[in-house]
C-alpha cells in the first residue's frame, strides 16, 4: 500500500473511520479543528453522522449516548476543552460504556497557549474528573503510530465497556508525515447486548440501565470493585512500551510522545560521541509499564536516568515510583509549549556524566 | 372480577420512593401510559434527570440512561443520532433542565432533535432540600431565599416553554398542571401530542408540567394544589405554545 502525506489530524480522523467510528460529536478549539472539520465531510459519506456540540459538556455528554446506544463513537479536543468533559468522562468510566477521546494537548494551566505541550499528563492518568477510575491512555509519537492505535483505542474500549484517551501533542496534530491508513469498508463491529436500543420485555436481552449513580453504600462498592476487577486484567494485558538501545547503556532517557523523538535523536548524538544511551517510552500511560521502566534503568550497566517532557514534570513521578530509588533520576522540563532540542538533551545527558 | 385499573406495563413493578402528595408519580404513570398506547415501548429509551427523579430509571421498564445533571437532552441527542427510527424522551426537573441544563434544552430544539422532553416544574430544588429554583416564584420563601425571591437580588422567575416556543426547531411545546382532574386530562394529551411529534419526525417536542412539592413548599398536598392554582397559573399560563 502507497505512503501517502497527511496532517495528523485527518489522518487520524480517518483511521478513526476505518477502525469502525461512525459518529464525532465535538466542539471547535485549536489544535485540532481538522478532526471535526474532516469527520464533518466523511462521516456522512459511510454513513454515518457528525454534529457540532454547543459545548465540550454535550459533546461528551452525546458521545455517551451514543456510545449507550451501541455506536462506535469519538469526541477530540484540546486540553481546556477536555477538562470541561472530565464531568462526561467519569460519568462514561462508571456507566461503562465505550468510546475513544483525543486529546491533542497545548500549553495550559488555563487557557495558556496554542501549541504543543504535555502539561495534561496527570488530568489523563491520575483522573481529572471526580472519584475512582482509571482511563485508558494512549501517547504516539508519530502519525502513523497513531492511526495504528486508533483501531486498537476502539478495540479495547468496546473490549473493557470503558473509554479510550489517544493523549497526542498539538505536534502530532499539526504537521504532516507520510502514513500507510490501512482501508476497511466493513470494520468488525462486536455485538453490544447491553446497549439501549429498545426493549422487549418477552425478549431474552435484559433492560439496558446505563447508571453512574449508585445511592447504596454496598451498591457503588459492588461497582467499584467490578471497575477495578477490570482495570486489573487491562493492567495484565494492555501494557504498550518501546525500548530504544537500553540494552547495556549507561544512561537511559525516559520520554512519550513528541518529546521521545527528540530523545531518539539525542541517543544518536551521544551514540556518535561514545555515550551508550538508551530510551525508554511507554505508549500507554495507564497501564504504566511499570515493569519496563523499572528494568531498563535497573540494569547493572545504568548509572541513572533522565526524563524528558514539554511538562513541569509530570511522568517523571511514574517513572521515580518504578525506579523506587534503585537509580538516581533526574528531570529536565519544557514548559510553555518549548520543544526541547537533541543537542540540549545530549548536553544535560555528558553534564550528568562529568557529575 | 374484572380488572377495571391496574399497574401500566410500561412502568415496573417497583414502588415509587416520592414523598406524599407529589406529581412526579402522577407524570410518570401518564408517560408510561401514553408509551404503551402508542405501541412503541420495543422501540423507546429514556433518559433520567438528576433531582427528584434521578430514580425514574428504577420505574420506567424501557431501556435507561441516567444523565448527569442538565446534559439528559444531549444523552438523548446521542442515542437518537444513532437510532433515528427510535424513540427517546428525557424527563427533567426544573433545576435540571432550567439552571444548569439551559445550554443543553435550547440546543436540542435550536437543532429541531426529535426527542421528547417531559419538564416538571415544582418552583423549587426538591431533592437537594428545598433551594431556591430558576422557576421559584417571586417572593417564594427557599432554604435559599429565606426571605422569600427577591427579583432585584436573583431575578424573576424563568418561562421556559415560553421561551422554547420561539425557537423554529421546536414543533411541539405546551405547558399544563396537575391541580384538577380537567389539568390531569390535559396534561396527557399533551404528553401523547409530544410523543406524537416524535413519531411524526416534526422536531423537538416539551410539555412543562405545573407540579406540586408539599413537602418544600412546607404545605399540605391539598394546600399544594390551591398554590398551583393560585400562585403558579397566574406567572405560568397553561395552554398549548407551540404545534405544528
Amino acid at each position: 500500500m502507497a505512503l501517502k502525506l497527511m496532517k495528523g489530524c485527518e489522518a487520524i480522523a480517518e483511521a478513526a473511520i476505518q477502525a469502525g467510528c461512525r459518529y464525532f460529536f465535538g466542539y471547535p478549539i485549536t489544535p485540532q479543528n481538522d478532526i471535526p472539520e474532516y469527520m464533518s465531510l466523511r462521516l456522512p459519506q459511510v454513513g454515518g453522522c457528525f454534529l457540532q456540540a454547543e459545548s465540550e459538556l454535550a459533546a461528551i455528554n452525546m458521545v455517551y449516548g451514543a456510545g449507550g446506544a451501541g455506536a462506535r463513537v469519538m469526541t477530540s479536543s484540546s486540553s481546556p476543552g477536555i477538562s470541561l468533559k472530565q464531568e462526561g468522562i467519569s460519568t462514561c468510566c462508571a456507566a461503562e460504556i465505550p468510546c475513544v477521546i483525543v486529546n491533542m494537548m497545548r500549553g495550559g494551566p488555563g487557557l495558556g497557549n496554542i501549541q504543543a505541550s504535555q502539561g495534561d499528563y496527570f488530568q489523563a492518568v491520575k483522573g481529572g474528573g471526580h472519584g475512582d477510575y482509571h482511563l485508558v491512555v494512549f501517547a504516539p509519537s508519530s502519525i502513523q503510530e497513531t492511526c495504528n492505535l486508533m483501531q486498537k483505542a476502539f478495540d479495547t474500549a468496546d473490549k473493557y465497556r470503558t473509554p479510550v484517551m489517544i493523549l497526542a501533542d498539538g505536534l502530532i496534530g499539526q504537521m504532516m508525515e507520510p502514513v500507510e491508513l490501512k482501508m476497511n469498508p466493513n470494520p468488525e463491529m462486536p455485538e453490544k447486548p447491553w446497549a439501549a436500543q429498545g426493549y422487549d420485555p418477552k425478549g431474552e436481552r435484559p433492560r439496558a440501565v446505563l447508571n453512574s449513580l449508585y445511592i447504596e453504600t454496598e451498591d457503588l462498592d459492588v461497582l467499584i470493585n467490578r471497575l477495578h476487577e477490570r482495570y486489573a486484567e487491562i493492567e495484565k494485558n494492555e501494557k504498550m512500551v518501546e525500548t530504544y538501545h537500553t540494552e547495556g547503556a549507561e544512561f537511559i532517557l525516559c520520554a512519550y510522545g513528541t518529546v521521545a523523538r527528540v530523545c531518539k535523536a539525542a541517543v544518536r548524538i551521544l551514540e556518535e560521541q561514545g555515550v551508550k544511551v538508551g530510551l525508554v517510552r511507554p505508549i500507554t500511560l495507564w497501564p504504566f509499564p511499570t515493569e519496563t521502566v523499572h528494568d531498563a534503568i535497573a540494569q547493572e550497566s545504568v548509572k541513572a536516568c533522565l526524563t524528558v517532557e514539554m511538562s513541569d514534570g509530570q511522568m517523571y513521578e511514574d517513572i521515580r515510583l518504578a525506579v523506587n530509588g534503585c537509580k538516581p533520576c533526574e528531570f529536565m522540563g519544557k514548559a510553555g509549549s518549548i520543544i526541547p532540542s537533541a543537542e540540549e538533551i545530549a548536553e544535560r545527558i555528558l553534564k550528568m556524566r562529568e557529575a | 372480577m374484572a380488572i377495571i385499573f391496574d399497574r401500566t406495563p410500561v412502568l415496573t413493578d417497583v414502588p415509587f420512593h416520592y414523598c406524599p402528595g407529589c406529581g412526579h408519580g402522577i407524570v410518570h404513570r401518564m408517560v408510561a401510559e401514553v408509551i404503551d398506547e402508542l405501541g412503541i415501548r420495543e422501540k423507546t429509551a429514556g433518559v433520567a434527570p438528576v433531582g427528584c427523579a434521578v430514580f425514574a430509571y428504577n420505574y420506567f421498564d424501557v431501556d435507561m440512561y441516567e444523565a448527569a445533571h442538565g446534559r439528559a437532552p444531549a444523552v438523548a441527542t446521542g442515542f437518537k443520532r444513532v437510532h433515528p427510527d427510535k424513540y427517546i424522551f428525557t424527563y427533567q426537573g426544573d433545576g435540571d433542565l432550567a439552571s444548569i441544563g439551559t445550554a443543553e434544552i435550547v440546543h436540542a430544539a435550536h437543532r429541531g432533535e426529535k426527542i421528547t422532553t417531559i419538564f416538571i416544574n415544582n418552583a423549587i430544588y426538591g431533592m437537594t432540600g428545598g433551594q431556591m429554583a430558576p422557576t421559584s416564584l417571586v417572593g417564594q420563601k427557599t432554604t435559599t431565599s429565606p426571605l422569600g425571591r427577591d427579583k432585584d437580588h436573583c431575578g424573576e422567575p424563568i418561562r421556559i416553554a415560553e421561551m422554547l416556543a420561539t425557537i423554529n426547531g421546536s414543533a411541539f411545546i405546551a405547558r399544563t398542571a396537575l391541580n384538577s382532574t380537567a389539568n390531569l386530562v390535559k396534561t396527557k394529551a399533551a404528553i401523547k401530542k409530544a410523543f406524537q411529534a416524535q413519531l411524526d419526525g416534526k422536531g423537538f417536542s416539551l410539555v412543562e408540567v405545573l407540579s406540586p412539592c408539599p413537602t418544600n413548599w412546607g404545605k399540605s398536598p391539598a394546600e399544594a394544589m390551591d398554590w398551583i392554582n393560585d400562585a403558579m397559573i397566574p406567572y405560568y399560563p397553561l395552554g398549548i405554545m407551540k404545534e405544528v
